[in-house]
């Protein structure tokens, strides 16, 4: 029942998809409210299913006939499955709104893709058999491409789109190899059962999946693609891009695990070296980034980094023997996809309002905005807080329990991973508040900086709709927490055994309570400031009366102490003329940091890749007789072998 | 509650100590001790002005800050265990503690002053380094107190934990105390007292700040060293008395050797480099990772 609501889900959004590619043509208008509206129906209907999967526990599975070789139409709907449906689905209606403001007519066949990506989407969460999950993941990452090149006017998507195709099929290589692996029979690819694959398969399957998966989701140093090819996309699918499709990769690790018998110890501290270390480059990247969209992609990185740091810890503290730490860590971890989806998607919607409504997505040539666009700047600013980790949102929740299970660990069983997702965890927290005080007080706050920052409006409604909507997510999750949390029992069970979060709920009511406290008290404070007698003046800068918005402090400056601080892993190119002589002519300084991993890691790969290619290519000459002589030579070379 | 009353009464007082021992060393009578409640008063009934170019944002950062750090107050044990408390407790604080930083350093932005984003950019620079400090150095009380809650780390402090682990809690002490210095802006992290706004971190993202807002900043600054004070306090200093009048009296009574101590240290020493406060921050996560270490073998 509950499955077969998914797959109706499901076949909503292809038929809304294809009737919308059908239509495109001729009824451009029609085809957009058709994909748009399958979109916001599968997204009701799949979330009812979802969620009721996810409060019963229930799992379901079907087999229908397939005449595929090695395939089987195994299908199967389980609370792990449901719990990474019910950001998709919810993004995925919330962006299809908001891409209709922001397309407004343009490229209505993309629709198709869209509808077709989020189905492939669902396809990926539901397969239980290895083919089936192949054959949707290609769907998704082929339908995804085609979304990322559809502005293929600029060079630099062109660009993006190849180096995404690229990164998504190499990941898909090992994903294969992972399949073939762990297949439990050589006619058959189905999926394994759960807890049967012995510690050595799962191991290899585990190190493959990281590979593979860890590529999607952006670990680094298989980042480098998120970077380009998530700010390339229009904005209502880069939202569901970094949003949601990252997560299929944390799926897809996750599914893994479940699969062995026993997860190791190594597997919880790759996890925990592999979140940290993205985590923090991550928002160390992001620091440095002066284009908008570019930014929010190098901080998905981050969170993916933190997601899978409480996984991480979670895995340690179940092979340890510290439910609770494993509850906690892998709790966090779930926790965290849910909200990272939401304030993501936020943010990078926020971002696309921006650009329509100031024509640049710089930083540096924005301003001012919150009083142009209260609605978006408002939403823009409950997102970052939200991101940064700060209570009362919900990105505080699931850091909480991310550091709840590092202090778990670090008074029982594994002090040194405790440690290391502490310090970790504040630093990449301490990080991300420097990183987005940048971005609200640049980009919403001050005077404009630029002509098109000047005459900004508030975006259309279709578009602020969904960004409040997501905005009042975060700050729900943030003030239920403890409620929210139930829903987390049934994925978790899947995870670990008898994990419950049931623990830590008194703690969540306290912290929900305080942090709803802090945020009313605050606005009423603030409100009774507002209505003491005031008088009007300007900004104070020291005795100068004509300050100019140009004299306001740049982004590139703000963020100048930390990246001076980490210039070890972010070099910085600088070019222009600099000041020179006593009376100085025109002077102009370009900076830029190219990401040291493309630099430094996969340039020269892909050149010794190349050069080798080109050598092996001498063998190739076209003439026939050459041809016939190394067949020759391989015959007798095989006459040899056998002689010995 | 009757600590946490305390602590809202008494926290300007801390101010007026560090001020006097500072006249004391440099041989002046000083400010009188109550002055900050004086100058609260009196900006609580002023007129504001407001730039044209701020938003409600530059309200709300005080604002969020005082009913923030009036918040965590109430997770602070002091001679008896806080008024509320639960497991990771501490963690909340320290949210709370972020919050504060992000509305002041907002706030700052809102006024569009290239010396107040300046400020911000510093104050979010140092708060980088300095969360990871903080979050060891509780990380060192949790390992040898085995509790995630401040009021129960309170609960366990001893002579005896001193006794079998003194160098880890001298550490721990330090640490904590190098925070407090930079976290409270004193020197040799910021000098509250510095009239050149080029080189403020604090003060220079309250510029803009008049009347009621600037007492709501101010107040917001003395809670913080008082949480950050009394944190030190109820953490470190051993002695159960066993009468609860007596621990709270001498808990506030250490809070206030650590004002004085604040005092000395801005008597005697100057201020540093500001290229050189990332490793003076950074030095407090040195240390308590080494604490650490030493507690973990």
């Amino acid at each position: 029942m509950l499955l077969a609501g998914m797959l109706l889900s499901g076949a909503i959004l292809v038929l809304g998809g294809l009737s919308a590619g059908v239509l495109a043509r001729r009824h451009a208008q029609r085809a957009v409210v058709l994909a748009v509206g399958a979109n916001v129906l599968a997204a009701g209907l799949g979330l009812l299913v979802a969620l009721l999967t996810l409060l019963t526990g229930a799992s379901q599975m079907t087999v229908l006939p397939w005449s595929v070789p090695m395939g089987t139409l195994a299908l199967r709907l389980d609370p792990l499955a449901a719990f990474f449906a019910v950001p998709t689905l919810l993004v995925s209606g919330l962006a299809a709104v908001y891409g209709r403001g922001y397309l407004a007519g343009k490229g209505p066949s993309s629709w198709l893709w869209f509808n077709l990506m989020v189905a492939s989407l669902l396809g990926v969460l539901l397969s239980a058999d290895g083919l089936l999950f192949l054959l949707c993941w290609e769907a998704m990452s082929v339908t995804s491409f085609l979304l990322v090149i559809l502005e293929d006017e600029r060079a630099e998507v062109r660009h993006a789109g190849q180096v995404y195709l690229v990164a998504t099929h190499l990941g898909t290589a090992f994903l294969m190899v992972l399949f073939l692996v762990v297949s439990p029979g050589a006619e058959s690819l189905a999926f394994p059962r759960a807890g049967t694959l012995p510690p050595t398969l799962a191991g290899l399957a585990f190190v493959l999946g990281l590979v593979g998966f860890g590529t999607k989701a952006g670990f680094v140093p298989a980042h480098v693609w998120l970077p380009e090819a998530h700010p390339a996309a229009p904005s209502h699918v880069s939202a569901f891009l970094s949003g949601v499709i990252l997560k299929s990769g944390v799926y897809g690790l996750l599914r893994v695990v479940t699969w062995a018998q026993e997860p190791s110890d190594w597997w919880g501290w790759v996890l925990v070296l592999t979140g940290l270390v993205s985590g923090v480059l991550g928002v160390v990247f992001a620091l440095a980034q002066h284009d908008l969209k570019r930014l929010l992609a190098c901080h998905s990185v981050e969170n993916l980094g933190i997601i899978a740091l409480g996984l991480g810890l979670g895995l340690l503290g179940l092979t340890g023997g510290s439910p609770l730490a494993a509850a906690l860590g892998l709790g966090g971890g779930l926790l965290h996809v849910w909200n990272h989806a939401w304030f993501k998607s936020l943010l990078f919607m926020g971002a696309g309002a921006l650009g329509k409504a100031t024509g640049s997505l710089q930083i540096e040539a924005a301003g001012g905005l919150l009083r142009r666009m209260p609605g978006t700047g408002g939403a823009f600013l409950v997102g970052s807080a939200a991101i940064s980790g700060l209570p009362p949102f919900n990105g505080f929740v699931s850091e909480f329990l991310v550091f709840m299970a590092a202090l778990e660990l670090l008074r029982s069983v594994h002090p040194l991973a405790g440690v290391a997702g502490l310090g970790g965890l504040a630093l990449i927290s301490g990080l991300a508040v420097a990183c987005f005080a940048k971005v609200c007080g640049v980009v919403f706050l001050g005077e404009p900086r630029s002509p098109g920052a000047e005459k900004a409006t508030e975006t259309r409604q279709a578009m602020l709709v969904p960004m409040l909507l997501l905005a009042a997510l975060c700050l729900l999750i943030g003030v239920a927490a403890p409620l929210v949390i139930g829903i987390l029992d049934a994925p978790l069970g899947q995870l670990a055994a008898g994990a419950h979060l049931a623990p830590v709920r008194g703690s969540l009511g306290w912290l929900a309570a305080l942090g709803g406290l802090v945020l009313l008290a605050g606005l009423a404070l603030g409100h009774a400031l507002s209505r003491r007698p005031s008088q009007p003046g300007m900004t104070w800068d020291c005795g100068y009366s004509r300050p100019t918005a140009r004299m306001q402090y740049t982004a590139a400056s703000f963020a100048g102490p930390l990246t001076e601080m980490f210039s070890f892993v972010l070099p910085v190119r600088r070019h222009g003329k600099p000041v020179e002589g006593l009376f100085p002519a025109a002077a102009e300084h370009h900076g830029e940091v190219p990401d040291p991993f493309n630099q430094r890691l996969y340039e020269p790969l892909f050149r010794g890749l190349m050069r080798f290619s080109l050598r092996v290519r001498a063998f190739q000459h076209g003439e026939v007789q050459l041809y016939l002589l190394y067949i020759v030579v391989a015959l007798i070379a095989l006459f040899i072998w056998e002689a010995l | 509650m009757i600590s946490m009353l305390l602590g809202l009464l008494l926290a300007p007082l801390l101010t007026g100590v560090i001020n006097r021992v500072k006249a004391f060393f440099a041989g002046r009578r000083g400010r009188p001790l109550f002055q900050l409640y004086w100058d609260l008063a009196r900006l609580v009934r002023k007129h504001m002005v407001l730039s044209r170019t701020t938003t409600p944002v530059f309200l709300l950062g005080p604002a969020l800050s005082l009913a923030s750090l009036v918040t965590g107050l109430a997770l602070v044990p002091l001679g008896g265990p806080a008024l509320l408390f639960f497991p990771g407790d501490l963690l909340v604080l320290l949210g709370l503690l972020a919050l504060v930083r992000f509305a002041t350093v907002l706030a700052a932005m809102d006024t569009g002053s290239s010396f107040e984003g300046m400020g911000g950019s510093r104050e979010v620079a140092i708060g980088a380094l300095a969360e990871p400090g903080m979050f060891l150095a509780l990380a060192v009380l949790v390992v040898q107190t085995r509790a995630v809650s401040l009021s129960e780390m309170w609960a366990h402090r001893s002579l005896d934990l001193w006794n079998s682990a003194g160098l880890v809690l001298a550490l721990v002490g330090v640490a904590l105390f190098l925070l407090l210095l930079s976290e409270s802006c004193r020197i040799p992290v910021d000098d509250p007292n510095t009239h050149l706004e080029l080189t403020m971190i604090h003060e220079v993202m309250v510029l803009d700040h008049s009347g009621p807002a600037l007492a709501a900043v101010e107040y917001a600054s003395s809670l913080k060293m008082w949480i950050g004070a009394a944190l030190i306090s109820s953490l470190l200093f051993p002695f159960h008395t066993g009468s609860a009048g007596l621990d709270l009296l001498a808990g506030v009574a250490v809070v206030f050797l650590v004002a004085l101590a604040v005092g000395l240290v801005e008597s005697t020493s100057a201020r540093l480099s500001m290229l050189r406060v990332p490793q003076f921050v950074g030095l407090s996560s040195a240390l308590s990772l080494l604490a650490l270490f030493l507690v973990i073998r």
